[in-house]
C-alpha cells in the first residue's frame, strides 16, 4: 500500500470543520427541541378522545415512518417551491428533521403514555383535575421517564441522519468533509475525521441526555 | 335532606347489567359499608358516585350537585366527593407532600403558602407529617394509603369513598389505615366504604348495605344484619366470611 497518510493538511480547514460541527449541533438541538415538542403534542392527540385528530396524527406518523428521510428533505427543499413555499437550506433541514423526529417521538412517547397505570388517571380525575391537567401533571413526567432511553436513541439517529442534509448544501459536518476532500484530495483523512467527530458527538449527546433524563424524570424512582 | 342520594342507578358493561336500578341515600356524617361478593356491583356503584363509571340511567345527587348520564363535566361533583383506591394510586414522581398539594394548586388554585400548610395539616392528620418529602417508593403500603387518604381529605370533600382500601395491604399494615378511617368517622366525616373487613364494618359503620346481583337486597344497622340476616343470600355471605 503506497498511500501516505497526511492528517496535517486538515489543519487548514479547521474553521470549515468547526462550522460543520456547529451546524450539525445546531440542527440537532433545534430538531430535538421542536421535534420532541411535536412528539408530545402528537402523543397527547393520539391518546385523546378526538377520533379525527387521532386519525390525522396516525396518518402523519405512518407517512413519515414509511418514507426515506432524503426524499422528505428533497420534497421540502425542491418540491415545495413549486407551491411558492421557499426557504433557505438550513431551514429546510431543520423542518425535515423536526417533522421526522416528531413522527418517531410521537410513537415512542405514546408507548410511555400507554404504560401509565389507569388508576393514576382515575386518582387525578377523582381530585377534580381536567384531562389536560392530568396529562401535564400526572401522565407526562413518568411517561417521558419510561421512554427516555428510546427517545435518546432516536435523537442520536436523527443527529447522524442530519448528514443527509449535506445533499441540499446545508453546511453541516458531512458537507464540510465533502468540501475538504474535494479541495485537498484526501478523502480518507477527511472522512476519517468526520467519522471520529460524529462518534464523539453521538457519545456526548447520549451522555448529556442520560444526565438530563436522570435529573428530570428519575425523581421518586425506586432507590436501591 | 340526605347528603348523597342515588336514584335508580343502572349500569351495564356490554351485555352484562351490573347495576339493576339501585336506590340509596346517605346522610351527612353517616358511615356506610357496602358488602357483598365480588361481582355483586358494589365497587361499580361506589365508582359511579364520583363519575369514574358513567351510569346508563338514574340520577346521582351529592350535596345538591345533581348528575345524570347526559352530564359531561363531572368536576363539580368530584370536588364534593373524595376517593381512596385499593391500589393507593399515588403519583410516583411526586413526594408525599407534592401528591397532596397537586390538586390544591391546579384545581383549587390555592396560593403556595396555603397549599403547603393544607398539605402539612392533611399529612399530620394521617400521622405522616414527618414524611412530607418522602417519595411513594420510600413508603410502606400502609403509609402510601394514608398519604392517599390525606390527598383526598386536603380537598375538603363532603363525602369520602373508600374502595377496598385495605385489600392490597399486608395484614400487619391494615390496622394503621383502618384506625385513620375510624378517626375520620369519629370526627363526623361522611364515609362510604366497600370493604371486606367485617369486624371493622360492624364496629365503625352506622349502616350496612348488602349487594347481590346488582341490587341492594338488605340494608340496616350492622349488628342487625350480621346477627339476623333476613335473606338467604346474606346469611350465606355472613357464614362464608365468618368461616374464614
Amino acid at each position: 500500500m503506497a498511500y501516505t497518510f497526511d492528517f496535517s493538511s486538515l489543519w487548514d480547514y479547521a474553521p470549515v470543520l468547526v462550522h460543520g460541527v456547529a451546524t450539525t449541533v445546531g440542527l440537532t438541538v433545534a430538531g430535538t427541541v421542536l421535534g420532541v415538542g411535536i412528539g408530545i403534542a402528537g402523543a397527547a392527540a393520539r391518546s385523546s378522545g378526538n377520533r379525527p385528530l387521532r386519525i390525522a396524527v396516525g396518518a402523519y406518523v405512518e407517512l413519515i415512518r414509511n418514507t426515506p428521510f432524503l426524499v422528505q428533505l428533497f420534497f421540502i427543499f425542491f418540491g415545495l417551491p413549486s407551491l411558492g413555499i421557499r426557504m433557505p437550506e438550513w431551514a429546510a433541514a431543520i423542518l425535515a428533521m423536526v417533522i421526522n423526529l416528531g413522527a418517531y417521538s410521537t410513537e415512542i412517547i405514546r408507548a410511555g403514555i400507554d404504560a401509565t397505570p389507569k388508576g393514576q388517571v382515575e386518582a387525578g380525575a377523582s381530585l377534580g383535575m381536567t384531562g389536560p391537567q392530568i396529562f401535564r401533571y400526572i401522565i407526562l413526567g413518568p411517561a417521558m421517564g419510561k421512554i427516555w432511553p428510546a427517545l435518546s436513541s432516536q435523537i442520536v439517529i436523527v443527529m447522524l441522519g442530519s448528514s443527509v442534509c449535506s445533499q441540499i448544501a446545508t453546511e453541516e459536518l458531512s458537507f464540510a468533509a465533502n468540501f475538504i476532500q474535494s479541495r485537498n484530495f484526501r478523502p480518507f483523512e477527511a472522512y476519517f475525521l468526520a467519522t471520529a467527530l460524529y462518534l464523539a458527538l453521538a457519545v456526548g449527546v447520549r451522555w448529556l441526555l442520560a444526565r438530563m433524563g436522570h435529573r428530570m424524570f428519575m425523581k421518586g424512582a425506586a432507590r436501591a | 335532606m340526605p347528603l348523597v342520594k342515588l336514584s335508580n342507578i343502572r349500569k351495564s358493561f356490554g351485555p352484562v347489567e351490573v347495576l339493576k336500578g339501585v336506590d340509596m341515600t346517605v346522610d351527612e356524617g353517616q358511615v356506610v359499608a357496602m358488602i357483598g361478593r365480588s361481582g355483586s356491583g358494589k365497587s361499580t356503584l361506589l365508582r359511579s358516585i364520583n363519575g369514574l363509571e358513567r351510569i346508563d340511567d338514574g340520577v346521582i345527587e351529592v350535596d345538591g350537585e345533581c348528575v345524570d348520564p347526559s352530564q359531561i363535566d363531572l368536576r363539580a361533583l368530584r370536588l364534593k366527593v373524595g376517593m381512596v383506591f385499593q391500589q393507593f394510586n399515588l403519583f410516583p414522581h411526586l413526594s408525599a407532600g407534592e401528591n397532596v398539594m397537586l390538586a390544591l394548586k391546579v384545581v383549587k388554585k390555592m396560593g403556595k403558602p396555603e397549599t403547603r400548610a393544607a398539605a402539612e395539616q392533611a399529612l399530620a392528620k394521617v400521622g405522616l407529617g414527618h414524611k412530607f418529602d418522602a417519595y411513594p417508593s420510600q413508603l410502606s403500603g400502609g403509609q402510601q394509603q394514608r398519604v392517599a387518604i390525606a390527598r383526598s381529605l386536603a380537598m375538603a370533600p363532603k363525602v369520602l369513598l373508600c374502595d377496598e382500601i385495605t385489600s392490597a395491604l399486608d395484614p400487619e399494615l391494615v390496622n394503621e389505615v383502618l384506625s385513620v378511617v375510624r378517626k375520620l368517622a369519629e370526627e363526623g366525616m361522611t364515609l362510604i366504604l366497600v370493604t371486606h373487613e367485617m369486624r371493622f364494618a360492624r364496629e365503625v359503620c352506622d349502616q350496612l348495605v348488602f349487594m347481590h346481583g346488582g341490587r341492594i337486597i338488605e340494608q340496616g344497622a350492622p349488628a342487625e344484619l350480621f346477627d339476623r340476616p333476613s335473606t338467604p343470600e346474606l346469611a350465606q355471605f355472613v357464614g362464608m366470611v365468618e368461616a374464614r
